[in-house]
């Protein structure tokens, strides 16, 4: 069971630093693991970074990358969670031609039934974003790719755990 | 009147705040040795260059209170760095230039990261303005040391250098201790500003020591009570966490048979009754196998490295193992702990004694001393006897053993001689073995040597060496000349890289490749040196030139030509378990 490989989601949290980042990304380089993605930014807390990053990896694997992460000096905490235990999107960007929008009817139809929304529009071109899971954004492009599509971005996963990771309470109880 | 001894009292005032001025307003780079000093750094080892000379011209100016020694490579200053760390205990020192000076200093750095040792490195930069143009020298040498340091970071303010070196120190020698690299770019080595220096005694995201459970200590007490055969492993940890004397209390109250990891080695007295040797690849017999056959495995301070667990699903199944470890991340990691004690090894282990029941387990020794009396017939009476012609390793050191009283302090470097160094050296006395354990960095013994000597000019610092190993960094008899460094230098000499050519021979089907070398006549180089120096290649004059050697109160090159293809037993092949060792 603990070596059967899934999708885990890790949260870490962590000084703002120079470098950190490239301390983090070795520790997953250097055992061969793929980042499938990351996601870096403020946290609940003034001053402390959150990073999500998301691997394909065993348990076993997954609790031993948590314990070097820690090691870190900068990193204040770090947790896994699985999917179940947290809600979770990523958010994707579509930049697509104005005049499809007149010329191709069903692209209307497209944006209200994928609840996605349009962010910015001009003669030449209109933007559409669509948060959600991974597969819905996916799902969006594989609709609109058959129109032609100018440019298309997907973020990594950020993610909030269900239960409390009571960050917090180990900065209070932190010295300094 | 009144007005006039105002000015005079304003003017004093101005010039007494002056005074006070001139004292604190400095460059960084004197910043830089102000700090070292303020760390009660004594002694650093470095070579200069182009981003690093407004430190080396600050060092100019302090030659009084902080030596620098001079060594003739980068890599030499690390390990001669280690080498003072490793026997002194506190935090050895190491300074070079950007670019190939900072690079050079990186196998120095993994060694001291994967052995646990307290060193920080400081390397010059461009400066800032220039940095990412690929300036002359210029290297990412934070970039590249992030993930063999346990920390490091760029200062490009001059005002940032005394935090930054302050938490490197700090950082360094806290918890489970390891190598620091700060680069300081040139531009702040020459910004002036108002210096002051306080040290760091905390960061709050960095828990060195964590706290000790009571529970668990209670219950690895309870498991090691209830054990009918105990073994303890330890490692360096007890070293570095200054627990010999508690270590000692532990194994003599509850009468357990205990072995060593090569990093642990010289912790407790070689002498010590209940000392069974060492565990690993080549490590003693009885140990092995019985690793296998304890019902509580007792690990203290050591982390469970593949050299000494040989294969990991037929290592000690049977056993309840109780874990002992300052560092969270190594509970686990190689083999699950049935109980974890998590904190300072002194504290624990003064902690769980009180706990402890008296025993003596006589039938459980027994066992232990069976299989060393089988080791000493197949191994070791040969090795330390031996009646074939050529000399063997072993009784070079059993001949270093009988005049040194087994007070000296022996830094081995990597290979055959290593692994004989280790099981045959007589050690009375703890931080006397000093060798690249975790890296087996090929060339480290020699300026390692030159640091621990220098840390500790009162014992006698031996470097045994290979052929191989000691060209690696040779160029250190340069070092050992210019500063005066009394180290006795041993090579014992196979005319091979040995170790490799032993694997060659078991499990290559003796193809040779690359394993024979062409020597030099290591003597005429050492006399370059202008160093006294001695080749031994018959039995009958091993112990006088021992004798002369360990008589010389400089610096003493002794070169023994040794059987060329003896191999190193016992032996834990690769992918075999512990218990699987081979004595042939």
């Amino acid at each position: 069971m603990e070596k059967e490989k899934k999708q885990y989601t890790v949260s870490v949290y962590t000084e703002n630093n120079i470098g950190l980042l490239n301390r983090i990304s070795a520790i997953f380089q250097r055992r061969h693991i793929n980042i499938e993605s990351m996601n870096i930014s403020a946290s609940e807390i003034e001053g402390v970074s959150r990073f999500t990053i998301l691997v394909i990896v065993s348990e076993v694997q997954i609790k031993r990358i948590i314990g070097q992460i820690e090691k870190q000096i900068e990193v204040i905490k770090a947790y896994y969670h699985t999917d179940e235990d947290t809600i979770y999107q990523v958010s994707g960007m579509f930049k697509i031609k104005s005049d499809l929008l007149f010329e191709e009817g069903q692209i209307q139809q497209i944006i209200k039934d994928s609840n996605s929304r349009i962010v910015a529009v001009n003669k030449r071109f209109f933007v559409l974003e669509k948060s959600g899971r991974k597969q819905e954004v996916e799902q969006l492009h594989q609709t609109l790719r058959t129109f032609g599509i100018m440019q298309y971005v997907r973020s990594g996963r950020i993610a909030v755990t269900k239960d409390e990771m009571k960050i917090s309470e180990i900065i209070t109880g932190l010295k300094n | 009147m009144m007005v006039k001894h105002e000015i005079m009292k304003t003017k004093q005032t101005i010039l007494e705040k002056k005074v006070i001025h001139s004292s604190t307003y400095v460059s960084g780079s004197e910043a830089v040795v102000k700090c070292l000093l303020a760390e009660g750094v004594d002694v650093l080892y470095g070579y200069p260059g182009g981003a690093i000379m407004p430190v080396y011209d600050a060092l100019y100016k302090y030659q009084d209170k902080i030596h620098h020694v001079l060594t003739r490579h980068e890599q030499g200053a690390t390990h001669a760095a280690q080498g003072y760390a490793r026997i002194s205990g506190k935090t050895g020192v190491a300074i070079a230039t950007s670019g190939p000076g900072a690079t050079n200093l990186i196998t120095g750095i993994a060694d001291a990261q994967i052995d646990s040792t307290p060193m920080v490195c400081i390397t010059g930069q461009v400066p800032s303005h220039l940095l990412g143009s690929d300036a002359f020298q210029e290297t990412d040498i934070v970039g590249i040391s992030t993930p063999i340091t346990k920390w490091n970071h760029q200062v490009t303010k001059a005002s940032e250098i005394p935090e930054v070196l302050a938490k490197a120190f700090y950082i360094a020698k806290s918890g489970r201790p390891g190598p620091v690299l700060i680069d300081i770019t040139k531009d702040a080595q020459f910004e002036k500003f108002e210096f002051s220096y306080k040290k760091c005694e905390s960061i709050r995201s960095y828990n060195p020591v964590p706290k000790i459970e009571l529970s668990s200590v209670k219950t690895a007490a309870e498991l090691i009570n209830a054990a009918k055969r105990p073994m303890i492993v330890w490692g360096q940890g007890v070293i570095l966490g200054e627990a010999e004397q508690e270590l000692t209390a532990v194994i003599e109250k509850a009468g357990i048979p205990s072995a060593w990891t090569i990093m642990g080695a010289s912790a407790i007295p070689t002498s010590h009754p209940l000392n069974v040797g060492m565990v690993g690849m080549h490590g003693n017999y009885a140990p092995n196998v019985l690793t296998n056959e304890c019902d509580v495995l007792i690990a203290i301070g050591m982390r469970f490295d593949d050299r000494v667990t040989g294969r990991l699903d037929a290592y000690a199944r049977q056993a309840k193992i109780i874990h002992f470890e300052i560092d969270p991340a190594e509970i686990h990691k190689n083999v699950k702990a049935d109980v974890a004690v998590l904190g300072d090894a002194k504290e624990s282990l003064k902690l769980v004694l009180p706990l402890l029941k008296a025993n003596s387990h006589p039938e459980w020794h027994q066992k232990f001393k069976y299989l060393y009396e089988v080791e000493f017939e197949k191994v070791i009476d040969k090795d330390l006897h031996p009646t074939k012609e050529g000399m063997t390793m072993g009784e070079v050191l059993k001949e270093i053993n009988a005049q040194t009283k087994g007070n000296a302090a022996i830094v081995s470097d990597v290979g055959q001689h290593q692994m004989i160094a280790c099981r045959y050296a007589n050690f009375n006395k703890t931080k006397s073995n000093i060798t690249s354990g975790g890296l087996g960095t090929m060339g480290f013994s020699l300026p390692a040597a030159i640091g621990a000597k220098m840390a500790a000019p009162e014992r006698e610092v031996i470097s045994i060496s290979g052929d191989g190993g000691c060209q690696m960094t040779i160029q250190e008899l340069g070092t050992i000349l210019q500063s005066k460094i009394a180290v006795k230098v041993v090579v014992l000499n196979n005319e091979f890289l040995g170790m490799v050519r032993q694997w060659q021979q078991l499990f290559f089907d003796k193809r040779y490749a690359s394993t024979q070398m062409t020597n030099p006549d290591f003597i005429t180089i050492a006399k370059g040196y202008f160093l006294n120096a001695k080749r031994v290649t018959k039995r009958e004059d091993l112990a006088e030139a021992v004798a002369e050697m360990i008589a010389s109160k400089d610096a003493y090159f002794l070169e023994v030509c040794v059987e060329k293809e003896d191999n190193v037993f016992p032996m834990v092949p690769a992918g075999a378990s512990v218990s699987e060792i081979r004595l042939t």
